[in-house]
């Protein structure tokens, strides 16, 4: 898993795009990699996506990274948001409830409408 | 060896309600209708092999109680919550009032995991003799004070059976019973223990109460080792993970995700879950054992792990 985490910025949204597995092996990797952009997400001025559409499966320590994420944005007043789950993961997500305490949209699309109209027109555009 | 299940159930007792009663009932004669079921027999097979086990069936409601049955003459058991009762009388209902040597191992001293002990009758008789194994300081004090007033009308020195208490130390193997037992620190507050209990080439893990924060990869690795290649894990999976790492944080419990990934990493053969949610009902089980069951399936990869969901009277031979 490439853990440099690769990003796109659409207005005053961050987008994250985790590739491959995330597990034992690579949890500790992703929450470093995640840390810069949790980092910058603040109420009223940046958003945070997680499109998982790269990710073929995740276990109970990357959802732990991702509560951690869930709660330190909510600390900071950030809305986050996780997208594009493959049927694995988003099984798992239903198994484990995370679908219950997270937000989570199919698309990048749809979850850039519910945090950002701003975000939105600039994906729109690009 | 054989494992037999006389109490599942986590956190307090529970019994089935006489709604869920009626559900069952039902649910039952709406599916039977039309088959001619005019025998006991025909009935029987019907309710066994074509009915839902949560219609069927119940998980039932006694606090944790697994007896480990070795081959050897002595009873070995964990935990004397209340399924402890049914254990002890069907004991002395096959066995006679006498002559019965039992080992207990106990993970800690809550509540729901002691208060079978003042029903269990063996205790109460002389010729009997009850070890309780266990990691805590105050052991004994736990079991005497829950058998003394304003607790309990009958004092603990009304017990005629021989009792003992034997303080264990983590991390250290003990022969007994014809078992080698290692005991195993595990967080619940006020600390738990889990028990890696082996004999002939058999391996059974008893771990309830036991929360898996995942934060420290040493620690993970610890407890991997601790399941290492178990014919059985019993695993306390009252919460799911969600709550498990959020609400109900530090609660000392773990869930049914974390049982599946601890067993396919030890590559245990068998995962059991166990220490249900109280407020859960038969059908909610049993969801959740399809739900194991299913994210065992779709995260497997050279390992297949079999996963059951453990009730009051299961028995499970390995």
């Amino acid at each position: 898993m490439d853990m440099s985490l690769i990003s796109r910025r659409f207005a005053d949204t961050t987008v994250v795009f985790p590739e491959g597995r995330i597990d034992h092996a690579t949890a500790e990797q992703f929450k470093t990699a995640l840390a810069p952009h949790l980092a910058t997400c603040a109420a009223g001025r940046d958003r945070l996506v997680i499109d998982m559409t790269g990710v073929e499966y995740i276990s109970s320590v990357g959802l732990r990274v991702l509560m951690l994420a869930s709660k330190q944005a909510k600390a900071q007043g950030c809305a986050l948001a996780v997208c594009g789950l493959q049927p694995v993961v988003r099984e798992i997500f239903e198994i484990s409830r995370f679908n219950l305490v997270l937000q989570v949209f199919p698309t990048l699309r749809e979850a850039l409408a519910a945090l950002s109209t701003e975000a939105l027109a600039a994906f729109e555009a690009a | 060896m054989r494992v037999r299940f006389w109490g599942t159930r986590g956190s307090i007792p529970v019994a089935m309600t006489s709604a869920e009663v009626k559900r069952k009932l039902v649910t039952a004669l709406v599916a039977a209708a039309g088959r001619g079921l005019d025998t006991p027999g025909k009935a029987r097979a019907f309710v066994e092999w074509e009915l839902d086990f949560s219609v069927s069936h119940t998980f039932g409601g006694n606090s944790s109680c697994v007896q480990i049955e070795t081959g050897g003459p002595d009873y070995v058991v964990c935990d004397l919550g209340s399924g402890a009762r049914g254990l002890g009388n069907t004991v002395l209902a096959t066995g006679g009032p006498r002559g019965h040597r039992f080992h207990v191992f106990m993970s800690h001293l809550h509540w729901d995991h002691i208060m079978g002990f003042p029903f269990f009758m063996p205790a109460y008789l002389p010729g009997n003799h009850v070890t309780i194994y266990g990691c805590h300081e105050r052991l004994e004090e736990a079991f005497r004070r829950q058998n003394a007033a304003p607790s309990f009308p009958v004092d603990f020195s009304r017990m005629e059976a021989r009792i003992e208490f034997v303080r264990l130390e983590p991390e250290r193997d003990y022969e007994i019973a014809g078992l080698r037992v290692r005991a195993k620190r595990q967080h619940h507050g006020g600390d738990s223990y889990g028990y890696r209990l082996e004999r002939d080439g058999k391996v059974v893990v008893y771990s309830t109460d036991s929360e898996h924060k995942q934060d420290d990869p040493e620690e993970v690795r610890a407890f991997v080792e601790f399941f290492r290649e178990a014919d059985l894990v019993i695993f306390d999976a009252q919460y799911s993970l969600a709550d498990a790492i959020s609400v109900k944080e530090d609660w000392g419990h773990s869930s049914n995700v974390v049982g599946v990934e601890m067993c396919q990493l030890a590559r245990a053969r068998r995962l059991c879950l166990f220490h249900h949610e109280p407020i859960f009902d038969d059908e909610r089980i049993a969801a959740l054992l399809a739900e194991t069951r299913r994210l065992e399936e779709i995260t497997r990869r050279d390992h297949r792990v079999e996963v059951h969901a453990a009730y009051d009277g299961l028995e499970l031979t390995l």
